[in-house]
């Protein structure tokens, strides 16, 4: 049997989630199929979490337009959606004549972009705002942020899914033909149709627009490897701090997380997709960030490392492997598609723009009909870590699950743990839970919580011990029980 | 919120804040409250269901749990106050804890506090081991939790990395339990876990320890398949060209253990760097007047019995403090040489005798541990071996001790 839809979204992160989310608001059968078992498995889940000002990107590209739209419009989205989120600004830090020159030249291409508050900063107040930095100056951007990658992209695809549009995980696509003017899509968990096919495949996006028919493009990988560091040194960076970034790269980085974290990376190291991606972390990459890192910022110290992680971008290029544009077409080579290729940063900033720009690629040939029971608004886990004392006995008085805490670094409780177990999206993995809710994401890594996690997904969802997941297909952490 | 008054408020219902509060409340000082986090009493032992607690204490040799529930029935016969399913949130610098249970919020004032957090294990982010991050990756005390308090079986085919206490204790649990353990590695050229470990969980299990080893890559995009082992040099460099794969399901860590004390250090409790434990006195009392801590928040311990002994001494100093309101000042420093790693406690009065708790940096045979002052001897332990694996305490005497001096502790 064919699961039939009019549109079929191929890849749940961040941008075919936010372009789900825009479809939600047309009368529109919308399927996505993301071959993981959660939507923020790859790039979007995997990056350093920044919104961008839109000052990096070429004049008159569609990066630089949609990153700077997406900016703009950021606090209205973050609350419609419950996405943590602060307009922290960013610095970019240089201190010879060579890089204020450059500087400015970044300068003057974000404010033909349309970017919002750039402007110079001298020793003095650079380091009133950042006391360990080092350099003279600095260029910053008031309008960059910081935000939840994770939760956004989930909160994109819950909103979506709220209003009507069905997510199916697991669901690798393997092959897709036309006929009829239907395509039929296979995947290794069963058929699919569809009138319309949106790829947004991410790293597979080439592998996609084979299938369709489409052009081969050339997309390269871009592997960043990041360390992530304790709380501790959370109150030492209150905003992204880079260094004078080059045409191509913009540098190991320093990066306050929205809960409170540093993030350190990346380095950028081209790899081949043909394969499954490998976001395996070498020594040498760590010792090349926690070193160029400290030339910046030195307050990296091995003793409050937590964690480490890679993400891999998809770059268009040309022959010439010259980074390209964003690729978004309705090419009539494959009628009634719409193919995104090299989505990579600003991406995650510029989502929602770009799944605007989609509808509009869709509508040009589709008539879509207004719904009018979507609902923009997603209402987020109600968190008990960081509210006031008065909030926080009033969630316990209301709901004594608020009462008992599980995860003791991140301070989350059984009431937001159950909260996320049902989940809009049936995200049953242990990763999943963790990136809805922060619990695993503290300094212990899950030696308090993980075992509670486990029994409590097992029990809410009534799974059989052998069928619970960490993250991926394949990665079951039970073998049986211990006594029968 | 009002707060509740109270004498003395101790976090942490494990072997030290029960020990604590047994041996406050047989003291006269019943006026305390045991903050116990978990459903039940008994901290980390209620896990550790092998044999070998007691012996110093009991005499016996016990489990966890039996080792436990000697201490949680004497204080249920006293009838010591205590809470489960309590979590402390928050303990401020005036003495004021801010507590959460599905009973609700509520704030302590107390006298005086002790912290019996206990401690939790390293994890391999900490260490920043490479590779990939696939499931099958658990701490040792987590695979424990797992298999001796949740009935879950995680492993069949397996590698330690560690030779911690509870790393080999898990060697030999797995095996118990079908799993296969090829071989523990560990980091440094000596074992860090305690002879007995080595014999009854290694080598009666043939269980093939390598020492100056580590795990160098992780592998397996979904669950582990396998993992790269190196030799280490001296140095604890990886040695070129030394690697070798092993095929596994499951990766245990026992990597070292850090005393929690996040609640300590956000109330203003400085903490010594060697230790990751507070700063104490003699009382076990921290620099912050009227706090103290005990047990493996202080110092990680290798003995429980070690820890029990640790809280009542600190019992006798917090009824003390609460008598009279204070305690003697402590301006003479313990000092440790190269030698040694640390001392617990870093400063005495003079005016009583001590226990003196300290682990050496390296192995050492056939030498004496001394304690010198104005660079006469006050107090020595002759030892055939001396481990790091293994606290050694003695007593330092009074009789010995002159009025102002700090005190060197070095091997001789």
């Amino acid at each position: 049997m064919e699961q039939e839809y009019d549109i079929l979204i191929v890849g749940g992160g961040v941008v075919g989630s936010a372009i789900a989310r825009e479809l939600s608001r047309y009368c529109a059968r919308v399927g996505v199929l993301e071959k993981n078992r959660d939507v923020c498995m790859e790039t979007s889940g995997r990056n350093s979490g920044v919104l961008h000002g839109g000052f990096a990107y070429d004049t008159g590209t569609l990066k630089a337009r949609f990153c700077v739209e997406g900016n703009q419009e950021f606090d209205h989205v973050a609350a419609e959606l419950g996405v943590p989120f602060q307009r922290t600004g960013k610095l970019l830090v240089g201190s010879t004549q060579k890089e204020r020159e450059q500087l400015q030249r970044t300068r003057e291409q974000g404010i033909q972009n349309g970017a919002q508050g750039l402007c110079f900063v001298e020793d003095e107040a650079l380091h009133a705002m950042v006391p360990q930095v080092v350099g003279k100056f600095a260029l910053l951007c008031r309008s960059s942020g910081i935000l939840d990658p994770f939760l956004y992209t989930i909160a994109l695809a819950e909103n979506a899914a709220l209003n009507g549009v069905k997510y199916h995980f697991g669901a690798e696509v393997t092959a897709i033909h036309r006929a009829d003017g239907v395509y039929h899509l296979q995947t290794v968990v069963g058929k699919f149709s569809s009138r319309w096919v949106i790829n947004s495949a991410g790293l597979g996006c080439g592998a996609i627009s084979a299938m369709l028919g489409l052009p081969e493009y050339k997309v390269v990988g871009s592997k960043g490897t990041y360390i992530i560091l304790d709380k501790c040194t959370g109150p030492l960076l209150p905003l992204p701090v880079y260094p004078v970034p080059s045409n191509t790269y913009m540098g190991v980085h320093v990066t306050p997380t929205v809960d409170g974290n540093v993030i350190v990376g990346p380095d950028a190291e081209t790899v081949s997709l043909a394969d499954c991606p490998d976001y395996g972390v070498s020594q040498a990459h760590m010792d090349f960030l926690a070193q160029s890192a400290s030339a910046l910022w030195p307050c990296i110290h091995k003793a409050d490392y937590i964690r480490n992680y890679c993400g891999i971008l998809p770059k268009w290029v040309d022959e010439a492997g010259v980074i390209q544009d964003f690729k978004i077409e309705a090419n009539p080579a494959a009628p009634n598609t719409v193919n995104l290729v090299g989505m990579e940063s600003p991406a995650l900033t510029a989502a929602l723009p770009i799944a605007r720009y989609v509808v509009r690629l869709l509508a040009a040939q589709e008539t879509l009909v207004p719904n009018d029971a979507f609902n923009p608004v997603r209402k987020p886990i109600v968190r008990f870590a960081g509210q006031t004392k008065g909030k926080q006995a009033q969630l316990v008085e209301e709901n004594a699950n608020y009462g008992e805490l599980i995860c003791r670094c991140e301070k989350v409780t059984k009431a937001e743990l159950i909260e996320a177990i049902h989940n809009p999206l049936g995200v049953d993995t242990m990763v999943g839970i963790k990136y809805r809710t922060r619990a695993m994401m503290g300094r212990c890594q899950g030696g308090y919580c993980q075992t509670r996690m486990a029994e409590m997904i097992l029990a809410e969802k009534n799974k059989a011990l052998t069928d619970l997941l960490y993250a991926r297909d394949g990665s079951n952490l039970f073998t049986e029980r211990v006594k029968k | 919120m009002k707060c509740i008054e109270k004498e003395v408020v101790i976090i942490g219902g494990g072997p030290a804040g029960l020990a604590a509060g047994i041996a406050l409340y047989r003291s006269g000082i019943t006026d305390v409250l045991i903050v116990e986090r978990e459903d039940t009493l008994g901290g980390i032992l209620r896990q550790c269901i092998h044999d070998g607690f007691g012996m110093e204490r009991f005499g016996e040799t016990l489990s966890g749990p039996e080792y436990a529930q000697r201490f949680v029935d004497e204080a249920m016969q006293l009838g010591v106050p205590y809470l489960t399913n309590t979590t402390v949130l928050e303990v401020s610098g005036d003495k004021q804890i801010t507590t959460v249970s599905p009973a609700g919020m509520r704030c302590y004032q107390a006298k005086a506090i002790v912290f019996a957090m206990g401690c939790r294990e390293r994890t391999r982010g900490a260490l920043g081991i490479p590779g990939e991050r696939p499931a099958g990756v658990f701490t040792a005390g987590v695979a424990q939790s797992y298999i001796n308090l949740n009935n879950k079986m995680m492993a069949k085919e397996v590698v330690i990395l560690g030779s911690g206490d509870i790393g080999m204790i898990m060697a030999r649990r797995l095996t118990l339990e079908g799993a296969h353990v090829n071989a523990v590695f560990e980091t440094q050229p000596y074992p860090s876990g305690l002879p007995r470990n080595l014999q009854q969980c290694l080598n009666d299990y043939q269980i093939p320890l390598y020492l100056s080893h580590t795990v160098t890559a992780i592998h397996g995009d979904s669950r582990l398949t396998g993992v790269t082992v190196s030799r280490v040099d001296e140095a604890f460099q990886v040695i070129p060209d030394t690697e070798q794969r092993y095929p596994c399901d499951t990766l245990i860590l026992s990597v070292g253990l850090i005393p929690e004390n996040e609640l300590s250090v956000a109330c203003g409790v400085l903490l010594d760097s060697r230790t990751k434990g507070a700063f104490v006195d003699e009382n076990y009392q921290t620099e912050l007047p009227g706090t103290f801590a005990a047990g493996n928040v202080l110092q990680v311990h290798d003995l429980v019995d070690f820890v029990s002994q640790e809280a009542e001494r600190l019992a006798t100093g917090v009824e003390q403090y609460i008598t009279s309101g204070s305690l003697p000042q402590c301006p003479i420093f313990i000092r440790a040489q190269s030698k040694i790693s640390h001392t617990i406690p870093q400063s005495v009065s003079g005016t009583r005798d001590v226990v003196l708790s300290l682990r050496v940096r390296r192995p050492h045979s056939n030498c004496t541990i001394t304690v010198r002052q104005n660079g006469r001897v006050i107090a020595s332990k002759k030892m055939k071996k001396a481990l790091p694996a293994e606290m050694i305490q003695f007593t330092v005497p009074q009789k010995n001790m002159e009025k102002c001096g700090d005190w060197q502790v070095g091997v001789e």
